[in-house]
């Protein structure tokens, strides 16, 4: 026996250590319990350093973007430098605090506006399980966290609290394939359960009778006991009958919030339900895009035609040829146009512009009155395009404030 | 006592310091890997496929081919990634037992074939990544009932990007090895 083992010591070694974690693991699996302290010891190396690294990353961030922002302010300020010197240094302290408090500002907000007790928490670090959706939070049991508890942000639900430390707690998030939310939505109140995990959001249990509008929002049902009922979870994308027999309705969800992105969260401590909103979400309100500087078109406008080289001018001049002529290209029948007409002076500066004899490859001309529109010019390549209808020699107008791409 | 002996002793003496400081670096080095593995894809949500503690058990096993020394060296790595793995999803000792058997494997193969070749090393990598990521689903299955999807596509790439990691990052260790080792003996 002793020869065998000394012969094979690798291998003895080898199986012992296997099966000692084997024996462990089934321990731990067998009695639904955890071995604490191994975990406390690895999440309280790990954690600070994670989270100092964090505390470098937003700082210098910020100071390397204040940094080239600041060159130009320098410069211009030559003269009052000491003054500007202190506004500088201010400026970099107030706007890293700006870059690491951006989300945070936005959760206090939401924090006074919700009943529930929250505190907020910021995210330092993921799991070590690719497939398991887990992160680390820089709060713990000395923050008051327990066990369960729901984590938020002000544009929908993150995950749930599995596991407090002293400084910090795990969190799973809503993405995981093991978790599941009850959702009611807002319209038609048809309840369900948000099922994250398979690859995208799902509602299930939802009955083929039941109603539901595409875009419809969904919110925490409170029938889980974990997430209080009234926090936006997210829109519905489709909503259609499912398999036949099955009676179930096939419907997806695209979540409001980004669980897996937030950089800073809330943990629900003492969750209110609150009634569901009848009027717009937060994230329905949609902010219209400034208008289009002057002279540039919206890339979706199908009248204007981009004059980008020679031949685009040659193609112009040829179709205007043909509009004057009553020549239809590629049409039988029709008469050879002249590509030679007569060379046309150029109208007196004072006198307006015929349409039908204008050159097409003319430089757009401001909207001024005709005594004031200046020469017909050679276009130069990459400047501001013209229609090539009867509306050539005018420039837009800037489309209107407001308006929707 | 002569002057030969005194130099064997001597360099005995040193060798062993040496050795401990490449262990000792190493096993920071792989406590940063683990760091990283926690942290980088917070910062680059990309990386989550990279597995540094995974190549170093790997490089560990290649270059001290010693058995025992390799698969401890594994289960350290491997009980380290389980500490911070979720406790209800991930019992303690899942990566334990994968790293294990690789950190056994990598030092077997590094005792019968020269595997300071480039290419050699590069199939090594992707054969434990596919063998690490197909021993890890296989116990979540069989051991825990976790019906985790298995996307082999997904595992061959992977596996390929982290081969592709694994050569530079072995030449780099192999510099701070030799150089580790040129600053032990001045």
């Amino acid at each position: 026996m002793e020869t065998i083992l000394t012969r094979y010591r690798n291998l003895t070694v080898l199986l012992i250590v296997v099966v000692a974690q084997l024996v462990f693991l089934a321990y731990q699996v067998k009695a639904n319990k955890d071995d604490r302290l191994i975990r406390v010891w690895a999440v309280s190396a790990v954690t600070p350093m994670a989270g100092g690294v964090d505390s470098v990353r937003h700082n210098t961030l910020g100071f390397l973007q204040d940094y080239f922002i600041l060159l130009d302010v320098r410069d211009q300020n030559r003269r009052l430098k000491a003054e500007n010197d202190k506004l500088r240094m201010e400026n970099i302290y107030l706007r890293n605090e700006m870059a690491n408090s951006a989300d945070a500002h936005a959760l206090m907000v939401f924090q006074e506006k919700t009943p529930s007790k929250t505190v907020a928490a910021r995210v330092v670090g993921n799991s070590t399980v690719a497939t398991a959706k887990a992160v680390f939070i820089d709060r713990g049991s000395t923050s008051g966290i327990e066990k369960g508890m729901a984590v938020v942000t002000p544009e929908g639900v993150v995950g749930k609290v599995i596991a407090v430390y002293p400084l910090v707690s795990q969190v799973l998030l809503i993405t995981d394939p093991t978790f599941k939310i009850g959702v009611e939505s807002q319209k038609h109140h048809v309840h369900g359960i948000l099922n994250c995990g398979v690859g995208h959001c799902i509602v299930e249990q939802v009955q083929d009778e039941d109603k539901l509008d595409v875009g419809e929002w969904f919110f925490t049902s409170g029938e889980d006991r974990l997430f209080p009922r009234g926090f936006p979870v997210g829109t519905v994308i489709s909503s259609q009958p499912g398999a036949p027999g099955q009676g179930m309705r096939d419907v997806k969800l695209a979540l409001s919030g980004q669980p897996g992105g937030a950089e800073a969260v809330l943990v629900v401590l003492e969750g209110v339900h609150q009634e569901i909103p009848s009027g717009p979400v937060m994230a329905d309100v949609h902010v219209a895009p400034l208008p289009l500087p002057p002279g540039q078109k919206d890339g979706n406008s199908s009248s204007v035609e981009q004059v980008q080289t020679e031949a685009d001018k040659i193609v112009g001049k040829y179709e205007a040829l043909g509009k004057e002529e009553n020549h239809v290209y590629g049409e039988v029948g029709s008469s050879v146009p002249n590509f030679n007409p007569p060379k046309t002076t150029p109208a007196p500066a004072a006198a307006p512009v015929p349409q039908s004899s204008a050159p097409q490859a003319a430089a757009p001309v401001p909207v001024t009155p005709a005594a004031q529109a200046p020469p017909p010019a050679p276009l130069p390549l990459g400047s501001p395009r013209r229609k090539t209808t009867t509306t050539a020699t005018t420039t837009e107008a800037p489309a209107p404030p407001g308006r929707q791409p | 006592m002569n002057e030969s002996s005194d130099n064997l002793l001597r360099r005995r003496s040193r060798e062993s310091w040496f050795s401990r400081f490449q262990i000792l670096g190493l096993v920071v080095l792989t406590l940063l890997a683990i760091i990283l593995k926690v942290y980088l894809p917070r910062i680059i949500p990309s990386t989550s496929w990279l597995e540094l503690p995974l190549l170093l058990t790997v490089y560990f096993g290649l270059v001290y081919p010693n058995q025992i020394a390799a698969l401890l060296f594994g289960a350290f790595v491997g009980l380290c990634e389980d500490s911070l793995a979720p406790a209800n999803l991930h019992p303690i000792g899942m990566f334990g037992i994968t790293k294990t058997l690789v950190g056994y494997f990598a030092a077997s193969v590094s005792m019968r074939f020269n595997v300071e070749n480039a290419f050699i090393r590069l199939v090594l990598c992707f054969f434990f990544y596919l063998f690490h990521a197909l021993m890890y689903w296989l116990m979540r299955r069989a051991l825990l009932d976790q019906m985790v999807p298995f996307d082999p596509q997904e595992i061959l790439i992977y596996g390929a990007l982290n081969s592709a990691v694994a050569l530079p990052l072995f030449l780099l260790l192999d510099k701070m090895k030799v150089s580790g080792s040129r600053s032990a003996i001045l």
